[in-house]
């Protein structure tokens, strides 16, 4: 009874996560702020989710697989976003009009990081 | 494997998948109208994330454990896919 009360909640609180984040992926003006939603919630909501799992079976085997998921989502959520957004920056996606400040425009790592791919592909 | 587990009440399920499928819904409004090719990688990022929490919401209502492997398998593919994607588009925009 207890442990179904406890699935019940962490399932309803991670789909709520997930539906959060495709809300702010609709509804965000700029590429950055779109990421910004599109990264964090989805990986609270799924752990929110194997938690619930865990809870559910209440097995070694279960615990094990939902502990791996959890560390698997959060060691590549933020590699893959920063990969995303560096290239949506190299490439000159538009920003919101209200932004106010860029720093890795600023620092000049663009031009840098350019003149190192044009020489990988004269060579 | 479905000895003694908990009942879960019907409405918590159908309320888990309701909000997991407008979610995967708006997710894919914005794969549809993405104005650079960087928000639709975004989307599908999101997409994979929302498939990620089917799974393993599928695996708790049916109550076969062996489900959450999928959650696993996605899970490592979904980084590969992701990094394939965003190396293709800074190759196409270098030529």
């Amino acid at each position: 009874m207890t442990s179904s009360v406890i699935t019940s909640f962490f399932l309803i609180a991670g789909a709520f996560f997930s539906l959060l984040a495709a809300i702010g992926v609709l509804r965000f003006p700029d590429l950055y702020t779109r990421m910004h939603a599109a990264t964090k919630a989805p990986a609270f909501g799924l752990l929110l989710l194997q938690t619930g799992a865990a809870v559910y079976f209440s097995s070694l085997y279960t615990t094990l697989i939902s502990i791996l998921v959890i560390v698997i989502i959060f060691l590549t959520a933020p590699v893959a976003s920063h990969l995303i957004s560096r290239v949506a920056h190299y490439t000159g996606t538009q920003k919101w009009s209200k932004t106010l400040i860029d720093e890795l425009e600023a620092e000049s790592i663009i031009p840098e990081a350019s003149e190192k791919t044009g020489g990988e592909e004269s060579s | 494997m479905m000895d003694n587990l908990p009942e879960l009440p019907v409405w918590v399920e159908m309320l888990t998948l309701a909000l997991l499928s407008s979610a995967m819904l708006l997710a894919l409004i914005r794969l549809y109208r993405g104005p650079s090719p960087a928000d639709r990688i975004v989307a599908l990022d999101l997409i994979a994330s929302v498939t990620l929490c089917f799974a393993v919401a599928f695996a708790v209502i049916s109550g076969v454990s062996r489900y959450l492997d999928i959650a696993a398998i996605v899970a490592l593919v979904t980084f590969i896919g992701t990094v394939a994607y965003a190396t293709y588009l800074k190759k196409r925009y270098n030529d």
